[in-house]
């Protein structure tokens, strides 16, 4: 950590508040990740089981293919959404809210759903291939780049990249010496987290990539649960772990010293030439088509069946959608999603506060809440089974355990998005506001709170729409009463009729409408960046 | 908001698992109504209210907790034996019984309805330690019209499969991933013994065979004779597909558009079994003789596509009209499954998925 920013702690009117931040994230952590993990670990791992997965070929196949699909995923989702990243983050248009709502609905869309759309979408060469799958999690993943970047970008001012021009460079210099190195380290968090996703994506490996394709993930599901050698499975699990904590620890002393410059919100302007309004109205709309696309497939599935020689409209899906069991899992997915969100939320703010604000020995907090994402969603699952089974502790039968699981898997991302925002505030402003007779509260909720509320808005959007989407470690922990959609929608895809299928696409189109009402919503609490 | 959120998440949505919230009066157990907890996987689905006699009867309430498929279920069951999450499971196939009985999952109960079930339900479990309750057979289905529509005969056995006529029409799911898949797999190891099916499978392979994640991408989405309209008319699925392809069609249709080919089924035995370590026995076992009871039986077939074990049991009529039962199914002992199946499963992932 360079001098400005220890100096800038030692000023700080937080730092006897801030100390106390790190008990109830790491509790959580410990309890909910450090423990079940340890527990399934003890119980079924062997030395045996090592040494085979470590001398079997398919295994190294498996890791090969995993890592290289996920650095090719990431590549592919920055070209994608770089100029929509752009474009909404510079320019207030009509539908840049909207816009924003609807890439994030395929982060939230349960991958066995989108599977299915994309092969409906793709024509049959491209089934079972890498190049789906690259595709698949590139379309999944857009939002992340899109909020991450964003959230960085909106905080640039334009007047350095005015001034570059006036000195004679061109939009595309300008972009590359001058933005991108700002964007850095917006670039490198959201490449990382994109990575981590395609590393341990399941869903979408399992259904577009096809049986013959293996990740570490899915040979972790296979091994655990449909050949029964959970010694293997365990193994492999902790082969990823250290793998992947390696990656982050590695990635993390790479990009140290995130710069700190000052920052304020920037205003948006309305797109004024010709060709601005061309450029941001074609991106807007080539992106919105790409995203469009497969939901549609869906929707159009909702409403059709198939017979022989004809194509019929039908809307039993859709009038059985109104049954009792539906609407339950549709209220138990939204609670639970909220729920989540709101934990995630409250512990990735204590995390990036405590850091940020804490002593500069708290870096060890932040490394710890990236763990959830090395952790295999099987493992989480079975070691939560396992762990809280007897009394006084038997919480596996809680409806509140499915929401601590969620709430796990969304904290990093809270993190890696709020704690950059925090640390660019100007310690000045507070400095001052503390000189001015102000209590660290009122501080915060003056200075800190509204430059920090897009980011966080931000974040808590990303909670949800994990939370409703989720079905790794949910379809470990789930019971009947308290049923997700997701659960529902696998149960409804896997048995034969037609009539359950219109079904379950059209849940997907109710998973969709909810969260895109619900990210707007979030979205609106931000404050407006219209110029006046 | 934050007060919304928090009064959202304290009324739960569900109901907590053991100890009983219900209002069933019971003059039956000896402290209070019981509510026994049914673990099963996610195609169980009989008609809602079918325990309501159960209860009225014995003042017993039947908790059902669905709990991903066979797979995660056994997996879930042997991580917890001793301590289950449930009183009665219902679910383990003969294919996955051997996990489960190593793992001492269950606590042993013969129950009074077996003598209403052929004896080769229970050849498999000569110790009582799980209870057959519905029998199923996974076969080759093929798409009639198209075959007609070619005017080639559709292929009958599993030898067939490998001629050249039927090149690149066959799709069938993983044997690692799929229940369906893994009983196709027992079905050629039945059919060409312990070292004749990999020279079959390879000849399948050159044959342009599919190989999926799930039945549901195999049935759904490339099968000609299904929803989705696929490319490929000959699939692995269940001997009750002809039957629910009548049932669920839109308009209605007289004949079955796909049938099954008799000399390629594999019979699938599914058992309910007492779980060790619950607190209720009695009454579990008093569920597992309601499980294999008539008014349980008659509601199999066309809730969950199954055949009853009871044999007093009635079949519905699109069952007797298009469903075609093999007489002698090919099977493969339970404990012989047991000791090879890893082995099997990596020799075969080895011929077909690389």
């Amino acid at each position: 950590m360079n001098q400005l920013a220890k100096s800038s702690i030692m000023l700080s009117p937080y730092k006897s508040s801030a100390r106390w931040l790190w008990i109830a994230p790491t509790v959580f952590l410990i309890l909910i990740l450090a423990i079940p993990t340890t527990a399934i670990i003890l119980r079924g791992a062997t030395f045996e089981g090592f040494r085979d997965v470590l001398n079997n070929s398919t295994i190294k196949q498996a890791l090969w293919f995993t890592a290289w699909q996920a650095l090719a995923s990431t590549a592919l989702t920055l070209i994608v959404a770089l100029p929509a990243t752009f474009v909404l983050s510079r320019f207030a248009f009509t539908g840049n809210r909207a816009l924003q709502a609807l890439i994030t609905v395929p982060f939230l869309l349960p991958t066995v759903v989108v599977g299915a759309a994309f092969l409906a979408v793709f024509p049959s060469q491209l089934h079972y291939t890498a190049t789906a799958l690259i595709i698949a999690h590139a379309y999944f993943n857009l939002t992340v780049v899109v909020r991450i970047v964003g959230a960085r970008w909106e905080q640039l001012h334009p007047g350095i990249e005015q001034a570059a021009r006036t000195l004679g460079a061109s939009p595309l210099t300008v972009f590359r010496t001058v933005t991108l190195p700002l964007l850095h380290s917006a670039l490198a968090t959201a490449s990382g987290v994109i990575a981590l996703f395609a590393f341990t994506s399941y869903g979408i490996v399992r259904t577009l990539g096809g049986p013959a394709r293996a990740t570490i993930e899915t040979e972790i599901y296979t091994r655990s649960v449909l050949i029964g050698d959970m010694p293997g499975a365990l193994a492999l699990s902790i082969v990823q772990m250290i793998v992947l904590t390696a990656l982050l620890w590695w990635w993390a002393k790479r990009h140290r010293g995130e710069s700190v410059s000052p920052q304020i919100s920037v205003a948006q302007r309305a797109p004024s030439t010709r060709g601005q309004v061309a450029l941001v109205y074609g991106i807007a709309l080539a992106t919105a088509a790409v995203v469009i696309a497969p939901l549609s497939a869906l929707l159009w599935r909702s409403l059709t069946r198939t017979t022989p020689g004809a194509t019929r409209f039908t809307l039993s899906g859709w009038r059985a959608v109104t049954s009792s069991t539906t609407l339950g899992a549709i209220s138990t997915s939204t609670l639970f999603a909220l729920c989540a969100m709101v934990i995630a939320t409250v512990l990735g703010l204590m995390v990036a506060l405590g850091v940020a604000y804490g002593s500069p020995r708290f870096v060890w907090l932040e490394r710890i809440s990236v763990l959830p994402l090395t952790v295999s969603a099987v493992t989480i699952g079975l070691g939560i089974l396992i762990t809280y089974d007897t009394a006084p502790y038997d919480f596996r039968s809680t409806w509140i355990i499915t929401p601590l699981a969620h709430s796990l898997i969304a904290l990093p991302l809270v993190v890696r998005i709020v704690l950059p925002v925090v640390r660019q505030i100007p310690r000045g402003l507070q400095s001052v506001a503390s000189t001015l007779g102000a209590t660290p509260l009122q501080t915060w909720l003056t200075v800190d709170r509204p430059l920090m509320s897009r980011a966080v808005g931000a974040s808590a959007a990303i909670a949800f729409a994990i939370s409703i989407g989720e079905f790794g470690a949910t379809s470990f922990l789930t019971r009947r009463s308290s049923e997700t959609l997701p659960v529902t929608i696998s149960r409804l895809l896997s048995r034969p009729g037609d009539a359950l299928r219109t079904q379950a696409y059209a849940l997907c189109v109710i998973i969709v409408v909810i969260s895109m009402i619900a990210i707007f919503l979030i979205d609106m609490l931000r404050p407006s960046r219209k110029a006046k | 908001m934050l007060s919304i959120l928090a009064a959202g998440c304290s009324s739960s949505p569900t109901n907590d698992s053991t100890g009983s919230t219900d209002s069933t009066d019971s003059t039956d157990s000896t402290d209070g109504p019981v509510t026994l907890t049914l673990l099963a996987h996610e195609s169980f689905t009989p008609t809602p209210g079918i325990f309501d006699a159960f209860t009225a009867a014995t003042g017993i309430t039947v908790e059902i907790v669905l709990s991903g498929d066979t797979g995660q279920l056994i997996t879930k069951a042997v991580l917890t034996s001793g301590n289950p999450e449930g009183d009665v499971l219902w679910g383990v196939d003969n294919t996955l019984l051997s996990r489960a009985l190593e793992a001492d999952v269950f606590s042993a109960y013969e129950t009074p309805n077996t003598t209403f079930m052929d004896a080769s339900l229970l050849l498999d479990i000569p110790g009582h330690e799980v209870t057959p309750v519905d029998s199923g057979d996974v076969c080759i289905n093929y798409d009639i019209a198209w075959f007609k529509s070619r005017n080639i005969a559709p292929p009958l056995t599993l030898d067939a499969l490998t001629n050249k006529q039927y090149a690149n029409l066959l799709v069938v799911p993983s044997a690692l991933s799929s229940s369906p898949g893994l009983a196709f797999l027992m079905a050629t190891i039945a059919e060409f013994g312990t070292d004749g099916w990999q020279p079959y499978w390879k000849s399948l392979r050159d044959n342009g065979v599919m190989v999926v994640d799930g039945w549901t991408q195999a049935y759904n989405t490339e099968f000609s004779g299904a929803s989705g309209k696929g490319d490929r008319p000959i699939v692995v699925s269940y001997s009750s597909s002809p039957p629910a392809e009548v049932i669920f069609a839109d308009p209605p249709v007289d004949a079955a558009p796909t049938a099954v080919a008799s000399l390629t089924c594999f019979e699938q035995i599914e058992y309910a079994g007492i779980l060790r370590g619950t607190k209720h026995e009695a009454e579990a076992k008093l569920l597992i003789d309601y499980l294999t009871d008539l008014t349980f039986q008659n509601d199999l077939p066309l809730t969950q596509f199954v055949f009853p074990v009871h044999s007093g049991a009635v079949l519905p009529e699109a069952f007797t009209k298009y469903a075609l039962r093999p007489e002698n199914p090919l099977r493969l002992e339970a404990n012989v499954i047991a000791t090879n199946r890893t082995a099997w499963l990596d020799e075969w992932s080895a011929i077909v998925l690389k």
